[in-house]
């Protein structure tokens, strides 16, 4: 019995060095993180992403909003390298500037989701009873709310824009991180130095963010970068279906152009493919990091439990 | 002074409610885990409290410290009441009472670096205005508990240290207020058996020098026996014997005390050993036995003792015993 114990622990010392060491100094999560290969690619192309839309007004070889009458729908040349719009704008620019936003929006309303959900998540696992009741309940309720329909009756209700979108995302969309994070809590809470803390005579708020938050920051940051996938993916979708920023175009309402413009009927591929695999590739990539970080940082119960 | 009242526990008791599996509705049943216990700790002696896994003396540690709420009782800290205390006055009170845990591997934070773990305290008590009055008591209570104060030794983490300096690293992190006042659950049970005995010889070593008052919560006899100035045998929530260490041990009066001094095993191997030690567990009493609550057990029991509880009477000055048959 000892001797399975020790093991037991060490296994869950080693566990949690690790992911004290992914949210310990700067750089400190590489040589864990880079053992995984599909975690790798997915932080290159991601890299790749970010370098081009952020350099995209020196990469853009057009003003992306001019219109030229005299290349209407032009297949991929050397001058136009993704070919035109039926409005004679150039894809490749408007690809690069259109990504900024969809970038933008992602990270921001990712971001937003993750905060909200990791608060509420924390106040639910750590105080529990009525507290945890009541907001485990609102977040079953939104949980069997079917999304995209809400998402749709909201948008058009609160009228287009690129708040709108972050709002509705984040109403929606806390509950996935506050079920996590209230998991990792109830465990966390369990542990005899949080009973220490308190015999010593420590506040709330000391525990939480001494004992409890670096203990559920592996789930945090790993469910931020999947969050992100998510984002861009419902931004994608409200734009398409015409509930965008119309002032700040985004892959997605490069696609809701498209569709208008009848690139579709017309066979002009270009229009439509490249954000559409832009914005896939980039889900790709976000997907692949935010497993990677859930897979070699978060801790489990099965992780801590199993010896053998 | 020596004698002086400082730790009083009065008729406390515990009850946790348990619902059975898929109950919804109807009275919860109660687990008795402390059930009316009383004793009294002395200023600079060692209470020790003996008894099997299950026996309630976790619960009891936990009551003292203020993290259970006991079911009814008293507890009183230099003859003050302590038992409804709310948090601000408890916070107060928890730099003269600490705890030290069990469980060296648990209790510590292993996200955090060992300064931090030790200077938790006085960062919740607001001791110190400057990080370096603060580093510089650290190294103190560091060197105190036999451990290097170097800057390495500083910035390592609880898995980096063995079990015997992770439990120094909790009595460090114990005494830095300059509590008085020692809990100690079972603070070698985890321990290899060669550094329990270095663990003890600094509790008691730091007993000597500051002058503290344990409360020392055991499963195991001889180690009681050792340390302790009075020791309390529980059994099923309640106390059955309460006496002087060499009373208790030479002359037990109860025959659960007796049971447990048989168990011991002894260093010369000895054929008989184990022969007539009485079979069976603390059982989780929801619905304790009526009268003595030893006597499914007890070669002893008669219909007396199952129909009547028996009290703790002084059989021999200060030697307590709860049996009817002494």
């Amino acid at each position: 019995m000892p001797l399975s114990g020790n093991r037991q622990f060490n296994d869950t010392d080693s566990r949690l060095s690790k992911s004290i060491r992914a949210i310990g100094p700067l750089f400190a999560w590489w040589p864990e993180y880079r053992k995984s290969k599909v975690g790798v690619i997915g932080l290159i192309m991601v890299g790749i992403f970010i370098f081009a839309i952020i350099l995209a007004p020196y990469i853009a070889t057009h003003d992306p909003t001019f219109k030229d009458r005299d290349f209407m729908w032009k297949a991929p040349s050397f001058s136009h390298f993704f070919g035109t719009t039926a409005q004679g704008k150039d894809v490749f620019s408007q690809l690069l500037h259109s990504g900024q936003i969809s970038l933008m929006i992602g990270v921001a309303a990712a971001g937003a989701v993750t905060a909200m959900g990791t608060i509420i998540g924390l106040i639910a696992g750590y105080f529990g009873g009525i507290v945890d009741e009541i907001l485990t309940r609102i977040a079953d309720i939104l949980l069997v709310l079917p999304r995209l329909p809400l998402m749709l009756v909201l948008a058009a209700y609160l009228g287009p824009g690129m708040s709108t979108i972050v709002f509705v995302v984040v109403i929606l969309g806390w509950t996935r991180i506050a079920r996590q994070v209230r998991a990792q809590v109830m465990s966390c809470k369990q542990h005899t130095y949080v009973e220490r803390a308190k015999s010593i005579g420590a506040g709330n708020f000391h525990i939480i963010w001494n004992h409890i938050l670096p203990n559920v920051a592996g789930v945090v940051i790993a469910n931020f970068v999947l969050e992100c996938v998510t984002v861009i993916m419902l931004e994608a979708g409200l734009s398409f279906l015409g509930f965008g920023d119309p002032l700040h175009q985004s892959w997605g309402m490069m696609l809701f152009n498209a569709q208008n413009e009848g690139a579709f009927l017309f066979g002009a591929w270009w229009q439509w493919l490249p954000p559409g695999a832009c914005i896939a590739v980039l889900g790709i990539a976000f997907s692949f990091i935010g497993n990677t970080l859930n897979d070699r940082f978060v801790l489990r119960l099965k992780n801590i439990k199993g010896g053998a | 002074m020596e004698n002086e009242q400082y730790f009083e526990v009065d008729h406390l008791t515990k009850f946790f409610p348990v619902k059975k599996r898929g109950q919804f509705f109807g009275k919860p049943i109660y687990v008795h885990a402390v059930d009316d216990v009383q004793f009294t700790v002395r200023k600079g002696k060692t209470y020790g409290v003996v008894g099997e896994s299950g026996c309630g003396k976790t619960t009891l540690a936990r009551m003292i410290m203020h993290l259970e709420k006991p079911t009814s009782g008293r507890m009183l800290f230099k003859g003050q009441d302590i038992t409804l205390f709310n948090g601000k006055q408890m916070k107060a009170l928890r730099r003269q009472m600490q705890m030290v845990f069990q469980d060296p591997f648990g209790s510590l934070n292993p996200v955090r670096t060992i300064r931090n773990i030790v200077a938790e305290p006085v960062r919740v008590h607001h001791i110190f205005q400057n990080r370096q009055d603060e580093k510089i008591k650290v190294q103190e209570m560091l060197e105190t508990v036999g451990l290097s104060s170097s800057d390495e030794m500083l910035e390592k983490r609880p898995g980096q240290l063995s079990g015997g300096e992770r439990q120094r690293v909790g009595i460090a992190s114990a005494l830095i207020l300059g509590a008085e006042f020692i809990v100690a659950d079972e603070p070698v049970s985890m321990l290899d058996a060669s550094i329990r005995a270095d663990i003890i010889a600094l509790m008691m070593k730091l007993k000597e020098e500051k002058n503290l008052t344990y409360f020392f919560i055991t499963h195991e006899f001889g180690m009681a026996r050792a340390i302790c100035d009075r020791i309390a045998v529980m059994y099923a929530g309640k106390m059955v014997e309460v006496a002087d260490a060499a009373s208790i041990v030479d002359h037990p009066l109860h025959p659960y005390t007796q049971l447990l001094i048989d168990a011991i095993p002894p260093l010369i191997p000895d054929p008989n050993w184990g022969k007539n030690i009485s079979e069976g567990e603390v059982p989780y009493f929801t619905v304790p036995p009526p009268g003595c609550r030893y006597h499914p057990r007890c070669s002893r029991a008669d219909e007396l003792c199952k129909s009547e509880i028996p009290e703790l009477v002084d059989y021999r000055d200060g030697h307590f015993a709860a049996c009817h048959h002494v």
